[in-house]
């Protein structure tokens, strides 16, 4: 069985985790920037870490692609645009545990030779860019950010900025664009932003729990860290169980852990009902079902049953809940969050939206099912970035696992699901 | 409608702006919080706060307006004093946000992105504001307000409409005014930091379970 690994989660439950005094001395930073750079990089590549935004690229091997003695200067920037739907893991990892992200930030900075970083989060979480800009204040305050942090010669100053209601956001590019003062629009890639990201100098974009994980990396070792998760795998990671579960919450685990311990631990599905459907990262990463509970929730055994791992948001659903109204409701989310710069996910997610709206209604035609599948088959890889292909995964996957709950709905001429059963209060 | 803002107003957006510019590497970078600026002074993105930022940053009004109305938290007009969100997404619409949308919207009488006569409430149909375990979720003034049914969300309006004092579930004591939210993002603090819990129950539900059980992370390498 697997056992639950609190490190990011470790200081929740104390009353001041959010405070310096409450979190601790910064022992990571100060033992890090006694260290040389390229070592630092060397350890988080020998850690195995690999990015907690969705993507999973190894965060060691991105930092190694900064030129060195280019004569630019270097950026960080942390994603803290958390807007998947059901991601909800750095929103709560910021608001009680802003330092262990701070900290993270002066050693990625250190190591990749960055004197600015900034943390891009997103604006509908006032309490949250309180919490981070009182934890930054503080940082300033006890010589941890500014000039010669620690005495070390190294110099860093660090921005919070609040973005404005945009997933586009949380995409890298788009996420820089937006930073530099422009509508959030994804760039063509290459360049990458390690050649050309902020203002076309060399940048660093880390997810949130991502640049979180480095302080426990540098404090305990690489072999610490790798001896948690798997073979490709490795550390730990937060999973967010929301939705028909009895207890969800955040829950730190080693990689590798399946839905169904991570259930056990939650006190199953709610009372009474059965699992029905799951996303295993978010709305962007393909649905699935009962057959999937024991899969191990790693990057390579989700990607091998055809879903992905992304932000290890898992969305439990029971029999209560209508697959069609549920990709309904993501395609309109996608229609209304597409930045509108590619053709195909611009005018794809807008006519998904309108013959998903028939079919819920109960009048659509099986025909209908073909030409959604088209639609979402025009989209994947026909956009700059990945928002395009989220579009599609819910599309795809809902009717491979679910054609007939489909058919349904204009057997009958309309859902054949009762609302009610589905909210929280239908039990109380 | 007068043009521009007073000569007092101007001075004071002034050397705020300039302190916002003076945090980032080149000007244009402050556009986005110079819009919550301007939101926090008027309670909206309005005509003349579009064109202060344009003139602050040296840019066309036209290039201020294709990103202000890219970005869903500047509003093209006045919302209430008090900014209702109920999240619609999937998992909270499923676990209930529906009904307390179709119910919230019917008692308070205004729509999606409508404030109700009294210039109080305004509501507003949002997405997922990551907070799913504590589904169905409510944004007041983008303050958490989590756990929420038709009752407690009618209750919550009717009590912002009188006046009445609330508290976000995760958040300061005092809920504070759509303005002064907008003052918080454009990266003016309260001091309200210190406020509120470190965590909702949900959120340490995990940690929980970890004690109850003795385990723990793995100890640190020997070698270190």
């Amino acid at each position: 069985m697997t056992t639950l690994t609190p490190v990011l989660t470790r200081n929740w439950d104390q009353p001041d985790s959010f405070t310096l005094r409450g979190y601790g001395d910064y022992a990571a930073a100060r033992k890090a920037l006694g260290m040389d750079p390229d070592a630092v990089i060397q350890a988080v590549k020998d850690s195995g870490l690999r990015g907690r935004g969705g993507a999973g690229f190894p965060t060691g091997l991105k930092w190694g692609f900064i030129p060195q003695n280019d004569g630019k200067p270097h950026y960080l920037v942390v994603n803290a645009d958390e807007s998947e739907p059901g991601t909800c893991k750095d929103i709560p990892l910021m608001m009680a545990n802003p330092h262990a992200l701070v900290e993270g930030i002066v050693i990625t900075s250190y190591a990749i030779r960055a004197a600015h970083a900034f943390i891009y989060v997103r604006g509908e979480v006032l309490h949250v860019v309180r919490r981070l800009r009182a934890a930054v204040r503080e940082a300033y305050d006890a010589g941890l950010l500014g000039t010669d942090v620690l005495g070390s010669g190294f110099d860093l100053e660090l921005t919070v900025h609040t973005g404005a209601g945009a997933y586009i956001c949380g995409e890298e590019t788009a996420l820089l664009d937006s930073l530099e003062g422009y509508r959030g629009q994804p760039r063509l890639k290459p360049p990458f932003p390690a050649v050309a990201g902020l203002y076309a100098c060399p940048t660093v974009i880390n997810n949130v729990e991502s640049v979180a994980s480095v302080p426990s990396i540098v404090a305990n070792g690489p072999s610490w860290f790798s001896s948690m998760g798997t073979e490709k795998s490795k550390g730990f990671g937060i999973f967010s169980l929301s939705g028909h579960v009895t207890r969800p919450g955040q829950f730190e685990a080693p990689l590798g852990i399946t839905l169904r311990e991570l259930l056990d631990m939650a006190g199953g599905v709610r009372a009474g009902h059965r699992l029905k459907f799951w996303t295993p990262g978010g709305s962007s990463t393909p649905i699935f079902t009962e057959e999937h509970l024991d899969v191990p929730l790693d990057f390579e055994s989700v990607g091998a049953k055809g879903s992905l791992l992304g932000t290890r948001a898992l969305q439990i659903f029971d029999e209560t809940t209508c697959v069609v109204r549920s990709v309904l409701r993501w395609t309109e989310f996608y229609a209304h969050e597409s930045c509108g710069k590619c053709t195909p996910c611009r005018e794809g997610t807008y006519w998904l939206k309108h013959v998903l709206k028939r079919l819920e209604k109960g009048e659509g035609t099986e025909e209908d099912l073909t030409t959604i599948t088209d639609i979402a088959d025009n989209i994947v890889g026909r956009a700059f970035c990945a928002l395009g292909d989220g579009a599609a995964a819910p599309i795809h996957s809902s009717i491979k696992h679910f054609r007939d709950e489909y058919l349904k709905h204009f057997e009958v001429g309309g859902c054949p699901f009762d609302r009610a059963a589905s909210t929280v209060w239908e039990n109380a | 409608m007068s043009r521009g803002f007073s000569p007092e107003t101007r001075e004071r957006l002034e050397r705020d702006a300039k302190e916002i510019i003076g945090r980032y590497p080149k000007p244009r970078s402050a556009l986005l919080p110079l819009l919550h600026l301007v939101q926090a002074e008027e309670g909206y993105v309005s005509d003349r706060g579009e064109e202060f930022c344009a003139e602050m940053l040296g840019l066309t009004k036209a290039e201020v307006v294709g990103v202000s109305t890219f970005y869903t938290m500047y509003k093209r007009k006045p919302v209430g004093e008090y900014h209702v969100g109920v999240c619609i997404n999937t998992l909270c619409a499923v676990m209930g946000g529906d009904q307390i949308w179709d119910e919230l919207s019917e008692h308070a009488g205004v729509g999606h992105d409508e404030s109700t006569p009294d210039g109080k409430v305004s509501l507003e149909r949002i997405e997922c504001n990551a907070a799913c375990d504590f589904a169905p979720v409510m944004m007041v003034n983008w303050e958490f307000f989590d756990n929420q049914n038709p009752a407690s969300a009618k209750q919550l309006v009717d009590d912002l409409r009188a006046g009445k004092q609330v508290t976000p579930t995760r958040g300061p004591k005092r809920l504070c005014t759509f303005k002064e939210a907008s003052r918080v993002l454009a990266g003016f603090p309260d001091d309200l930091a210190g406020d509120g819990p470190a965590a909702g129950a949900p959120s340490l539900e995990g940690l929980r379970i970890a004690k109850e059980n003795g385990w723990t992370a793995p100890a640190k390498e020997d070698s270190e």
